[in-house]
């Protein structure tokens, strides 16, 4: 390979694309302002702490140790108050997801079936407390001992989700949207012809069109993590992170494939531009990288399967916030390599010198 | 020195039922300013992109200097320069950062490029996009880029068309420069005053065939015509081309 034509054209390349404010701020700055928009709408949308108002004395949560009720704090959130008809009000209207009072010895609960996830996790929280008070009430200790941690998904806050979604749509964009259009304005403006031309071999041309989209694609994977790392956001990485980077490369090529069947055979820069939206944005939907896939048709979950964006998605939260490493990793970048070559291969076979 | 610089054997190529080019021969010497002079739709564009080895023709052969161009022959891409039919730059790069891009696929330092640069007079636009110059200047542009590695055989597809006649003039003055410094020039023109102010030979095209070969002058007064034009209407006939 020739370094100084690979230098001049990855210059050449670079340059008029930062130079293009449409594309910078499509490309670039919209999926970040989605990153930031989408963060702060949904920042305590995860973990859905159970809110209950208490009437007077409840024994079984006035008698809790301190430890004990420390941890409870995590999962519900208990407000007292007199006014029992008041409380009821704000359960009916929403606001507070139950209504908890001793009577004698029962304690007694009031929820709204308006959200059932959010009643069903009222209920069960306050009676594991009753079942505990029971027990501790016999004075014997529990023949049974629930071991528990959270494993992963209902834990993942919005922004763990976010951040791997949001980003590996941007970096589709730019990749798919990159590829295609400089394939295209080559094409128009003859400037594959005039290389054909120039003693350089295909290697640079590729390899220098490769380059500036990888770096690209890192910068934004570095910009997104960086910004979701801020303490008002908080993403936490977990400890293989950096296996999102060759992550990223590996999605980079399977993205830039696609921008070369689309720009094989479109003609002008906006139809170029339009099919590869055309193809991005239901990818990006059929892939979860808006919202999770877990209560999708399984017609619409069969369809990911084939869909880069899906598996790098997956990939990218096993190692950002998964603690998960080269398992999870690898497979995937394998996968998204061939699907690259594929790929590629019927764009050489489309492909044309000329718009005639 | 004893080969042509270019020699073209029975070229044919059709594109579908269109026969773009059927059956052209022709000879350019060293240092020869050669016209390839023909209506639109004559061949022209077909004929030269196969002679630089662009497209394979149907049938026939080329040599360049010598050598073949097909298949693709990087020594030999060195010695010749293209300029395309539309100016073929990088989007959104001033004129300097396109001859700096095209100067350095050829290993040709940025000293040589700015000189370059100078050479067609557009030092003080170096710093111009290359869609704010004018028509003249991207010729300009696209003539030095075509001219950077110093090639001693260049090819420029109709470089005057579109520009005023000042523009026509200037342009045509560093053509002349350029053959001068001893390269052999191919140009194809539809124009006559072009043909007949520039090129010791011209090759008179219609049809995907080469009607005649011969000096202006030697033309004109063979078919005792008043001048180039009145050559070229009487063999290509004045019916309006596409
Ligand atoms: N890539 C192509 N596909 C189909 N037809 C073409 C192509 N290139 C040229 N032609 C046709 O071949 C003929 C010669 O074209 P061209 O060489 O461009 O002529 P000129 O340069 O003299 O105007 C024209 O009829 C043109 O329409
Ligand atoms: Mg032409």
């Amino acid at each position: 390979m020739n370094t100084k034509a690979f230098t001049s054209l990855s210059k050449a390349m670079a340059l008029g694309m930062l130079r293009d404010r449409t594309a910078v701020f499509f490309i670039l700055l919209f999926p970040l302002m989605f990153l930031l928009l989408f963060g702060a709408l949904f920042k305590n949308e995860s973990t859905p702490r159970v809110e209950i108002v208490q009437i007077g004395r409840v024994e079984v949560l006035d008698s809790l140790p301190r430890e004990a009720r420390e941890a409870l704090d995590d999962v519900l959130n208990v407000r007292k108050s007199d006014d029992r008809e008041r409380a009821l009000e704000e359960v009916r209207a929403g606001d507070v997801d139950a209504v908890v009072w001793q009577d004698g010895d029962r304690v007694r609960m009031r929820y709204s079936a308006a959200d059932p996830t959010r009643a069903g996790n009222a209920r069960v929280v306050v009676d594991s407390l009753v079942q505990q008070a029971n027990i501790a009430a016999t004075g014997q200790p529990p023949a049974y001992e629930l071991s528990a941690g959270q494993v992963e998904d209902e834990s993942l806050k919005a922004i763990q989700f976010f951040t791997p979604g949001l980003l590996g749509w941007a970096v589709a964009m730019s990749a798919v949207v990159g590829s295609a259009l400089t394939l295209v304005n080559w094409r128009r403006k003859r400037i594959l012809r005039r290389l054909w031309l120039a003693p350089v071999g295909a290697g640079s041309v590729v390899a220098a069109r490769i380059g500036v989209n990888v770096t690209l694609a890192l910068v934004q994977t570095l910009v997104f993590v960086g910004v979701a790392s801020i303490p008002f956001y908080g993403l936490e990485l977990t400890g293989h992170w950096w296996l999102s980077l060759p992550l990223i490369v590996c999605g980079t090529l399977a993205f830039m494939s696609i921008g070369l069947v689309v720009g094989a055979r479109t003609k002008t820069e906006e139809a170029a531009n339009g099919v590869a939206q055309l193809v991005i944005l239901p990818m990006a939907f059929l892939s979860g990288a808006f919202f999770p896939l877990d209560s999708a048709p399984t017609w619409v979950r069969t369809v990911s399967e084939v869909l880069p964006l899906k598996h790098l998605n997956e990939a990218m939260q096993d190692v950002l916030s998964r603690g998960q490493g080269w398992d999870a990793a690898l497979p995937v970048m394998g996968g998204l390599l061939l699907f690259a070559a594929v790929m590629t291969a019927i764009a050489a076979r489309l492909f044309r010198w000329d718009d005639a | 020195m004893t080969t042509a610089a270019i020699t073209v054997e029975g070229l044919r190529k059709r594109y579908g039922d269109v026969r773009a080019v059927d059956g052209v021969s022709f000879t350019v010497e060293r240092g020869e300013f050669y016209g390839i002079l023909g209506p639109n739709g004559a061949g022209k564009t077909t004929t030269l992109e196969i002679t630089e080895g662009l497209r394979r023709p149907d049938e026939g052969e080329v040599r360049l200097l010598g050598e073949s161009p097909f298949p693709r022959n990087p020594a030999l891409l060195r010695r010749i320069g293209v300029q395309l039919q539309a100016s073929a730059f990088f989007e959104k790069l001033s004129a300097r950062e396109q001859i700096h891009t095209f100067a350095s696929l050829y290993g040709v330092s940025a000293e040589r490029a700015d000189a370059m640069l100078e050479t067609v007079g557009l030092t003080e636009k170096a710093g111009t996009r290359e869609d704010r110059l004018s028509g003249g200047q991207a010729q300009r542009l696209s003539i030095a880029c075509a001219l950077v590695h110093d090639p001693e055989l260049v090819f420029l597809d109709e470089p005057t068309t579109g520009l005023d006649p000042q523009a026509r003039r200037n342009l045509w003055d560093l053509l002349r420069a350029i053959n001068d410094e001893g390269r052999t020039v191919v140009l194809t023109t539809h124009s006559m005053d072009e043909a007949e102010s520039l090129c010791d030979r011209v090759a008179v095209m219609d049809r995907g065939r080469v009607l005649r070969v011969g000096a202006p002058a030697d033309l004109i007064s063979e078919l005792g015509a008043a001048s180039l034009e009145d050559v070229f209407l009487q063999l290509t006939g004045r019916e309006y081309r596409q």
